[in-house]
């Protein structure tokens, strides 16, 4: 391929430009280069020839620059001709001479504050659209259970046995090994710092209530959040952009009945078993390290927690589970539905979707903390 | 022929497990000619054309484009040739967090070293020679229809101005205006740019009216190559079901 040239032979106020060798893309850094040069000359000469003959390659990239020359002596009242160009050359200079006649409206500028203003305004109207979302969701499940009630035989069981599977079972060696780690350093926590007050037989209390009330069943949501829900969120979502959910809606079928409510009663199932396992993994966790640590036999331990820990306990924590995965269903599967076309609208809404779940299981936690705290329990 | 052809492929053995795809194809794409490819369903055209860019592993064989040999699309050799081509995806594949512009432009950027102000003047200049307004630059392509999203693929497969252009089914999902409208544009493209054209299609009209040459694929192996009319007296059974059956009718003028 051989280097571009432009030379530029004035004569009187005419200007002649010749260009030569390989007028392509791949030497764009040096055209652009020649072509700059030569544009303080071109201002000045009243009329502007550009003879071609010695171009050996040309391509769009290439006859674009040319043609940008010859309209910059245009645009400045001057005269401007292309000659000379190659007869296989000669349909793209003519397509060349019709692009970029137009340009685009430029856009019009908005004062930074008010588009401050108008993204406060539309996130206070996005909060709102999601609260709608959410009790559409609740509402059109309610509807299905409804429905499956009326119609026994509606209830699609595989699909809900394969869900139980995929968000039960198979999360069951993640949850127990987070967990049982929890469980352990609390303990040490524990132990490291009541030994000060010579209160370590209390470290058992602490690790028993804080498992069974709060931590065992926030710990398996926030880990089912993230674990399932986006998955959810992923699924729907890439239903939705491959207008799966419109087929099934055209065929008859609620998609709300046919893919999400297996989806949510899977994980209302599953958080609550997955909520016991954990937290007698992190009890177990806590023995463990009392063993190693504390020096606190196993039976010592068990009688401990005997005396520290009541069924109420666990009722508080186990009673929590089954809401919490109706929480994080619902945002999964509604944030789901909101897909759109793009790749990065479905990485988008998956990840407001752990977001959101996270943070409405905490709420909700919190609530529940002030409910049980009311009634006594 | 003098000149070297633009795709070479010899002998080349294509398989997946057990089943065997493309068994000993051998095929000439001339330079400046458009060739299109016909072939039952599932017949392997797709895999032809995805084997010479380099996205399949071929067991045996040679492919040489325009010159230089083709290995795997990680290979050296593959992606400097890769420049040199441009490859419309059925589906069109342009990528969807990005507008139509900065599409067009991704080439470019990658590729060259040029001004903003040039990449924008060239990716709106291939817009307009697709038949798209610069306004249609800003859009993203969930909002484009089927015929505007193939357009703009072309447009980007055409960025860096190869000298050959690769079109998986360009027409398929297209109402017949939009598909003639689309011949037009790849016919008029490939005499401006002075492509040459590696056509996938099972639309008789853009084989009819476009093609310079067609291939028949079938068994695994080019069984007819030739003019439109050499093929229509082609002998070879699948040759004659696919252009004498029912649906092939309305090529043949009829009587009326």
């Amino acid at each position: 391929m051989s280097e571009p040239v432009l030379t530029a032979v004035p004569s009187g106020h005419q200007l002649e430009l010749r260009p030569g060798g390989a007028w392509v893309a791949a030497n764009v850094a040096s055209l652009e280069h020649l072509a700059a040069e030569v544009a303080p000359e071109l201002d000045r000469s009243s009329s502007v020839r550009v003879d071609m003959a010695e171009v050996r390659e040309l391509d769009t990239l290439g006859a674009w620059l040319l043609e940008k020359l010859s309209r910059r002596a245009a645009s400045q009242g001057h005269q401007a001709e292309i000659v000379g160009i190659a007869e296989n050359y000669s349909g793209l200079m003519e397509e060349v001479r019709q692009v970029n006649r137009h340009n685009p409206a430029p856009k019009v500028a908005v004062n930074p504050a008010v588009a401050r203003l108008g993204d406060l305004g539309r996130g206070t109207l996005g909060a709102r659209d999601d609260a709608a979302a959410f009790l559409q969701m609740l509402g059109g499940l309610f509807m299905a259970c409804l429905n499956v009630l009326r119609r026994p035989r509606s209830l699609r069981l595989t699909s809900l046995v394969y869900q139980l599977y995929r968000v039960g079972w198979q999360a069951i060696p993640i949850i127990v090994l987070i967990t049982f780690l929890i469980g352990a350093i609390i303990a040490q926590q524990g132990f490291f710092h009541f030994r000060r007050f010579g209160a370590e037989s209390y470290t058992v209390d602490m690790v028993g209530i804080l498992v069974l009330r709060e931590l065992g069943v926030l710990i398996v949501a926030i880990m089912v959040a993230g674990r399932s829900g986006s998955a959810y969120t992923a699924e729907l979502g890439s239903m939705m952009m491959r207008e799966e959910i419109d087929a099934l809606s055209t065929m008859g079928l609620n998609p709300v009945e046919v893919l999400i409510l297996p989806r949510v009663a899977a994980l209302v199932i599953a958080l609550p078993i997955l909520t016991f396992i954990g937290s007698m993994a992190a009890l177990y966790g806590g023995g463990l390290v009392a063993q190693l640590y504390g020096d606190m036999s196993p039976p010592i331990y068990l009688a401990r927690l005997h005396e520290a820990i009541s069924v109420t306990h666990f009722k508080v924590g186990i009673l929590k589970a089954p809401f919490m995965a109706l929480v994080i269903g619902i945002v999964a599967c509604s944030e789901g539905l909101r897909v759109q076309g793009s790749a990065e609208s479905l990485g988008k809404q998956t990840t407001s979707s752990v977001v959101k779940s996270i943070f409405l299981v905490i709420v909700l936690d919190g609530l529940f903390a002030v409910f049980f705290a009311s009634i006594g329990m | 022929m003098d000149r070297p052809s633009a795709i070479r492929v010899r002998d080349l053995v294509v398989g997946f497990g057990d089943q065997v795809v493309l068994d000993h194809l051998s095929l000439d794409v001339r330079r400046g000619e458009i060739l299109g490819l016909v072939g039952a369903s599932g017949g392997g055209k797709s895999v032809l054309m995805r084997t010479i860019i380099g996205l399949i592993h071929r067991r045996s064989g040679s492919i040489e484009v325009m010159g230089s040999t083709i290995g795997d699309a990680q290979d050296r050799a593959t992606q400097s040739a890769a420049t040199r081509w441009g490859i419309l995806f059925q589906q069109g594949a342009l990528f969807s967090s990005l507008t139509v512009r900065q599409n067009i432009q991704f080439p470019l950027r990658e590729n060259l070293v040029l001004s903003p102000s040039l990449m924008d003047e060239i990716a709106i200049a291939k817009l307009e020679m697709v038949g798209l307004t610069p306004e249609d630059g800003d859009k993203f392509p969930a909002e484009l229809s089927g015929g505007m999203t193939k357009r703009v693929a072309l447009a980007r497969a055409l960025a860096l101005d190869p000298a050959i252009v690769f079109l998986d089914e360009p027409t398929s999902g297209l109402d017949p205006i939009a598909a003639g409208d689309f011949d037009a544009l790849i016919k008029t493209l490939q005499k401006t740019l002075g492509l040459t054209v590696f056509m996938v299609t099972h639309d008789l009209a853009s084989l009819n009216n476009v093609c310079d040459r067609v291939a028949a694929l079938a068994d695994g192996k080019i069984v007819a190559i030739g003019p439109m009319r050499q093929l229509l007296q082609s002998e070879h059974p699948w040759v004659r079901a696919y252009f004498h059956g029912k649906r092939s009718q309305m090529l043949q003028p009829q009587a009326s």
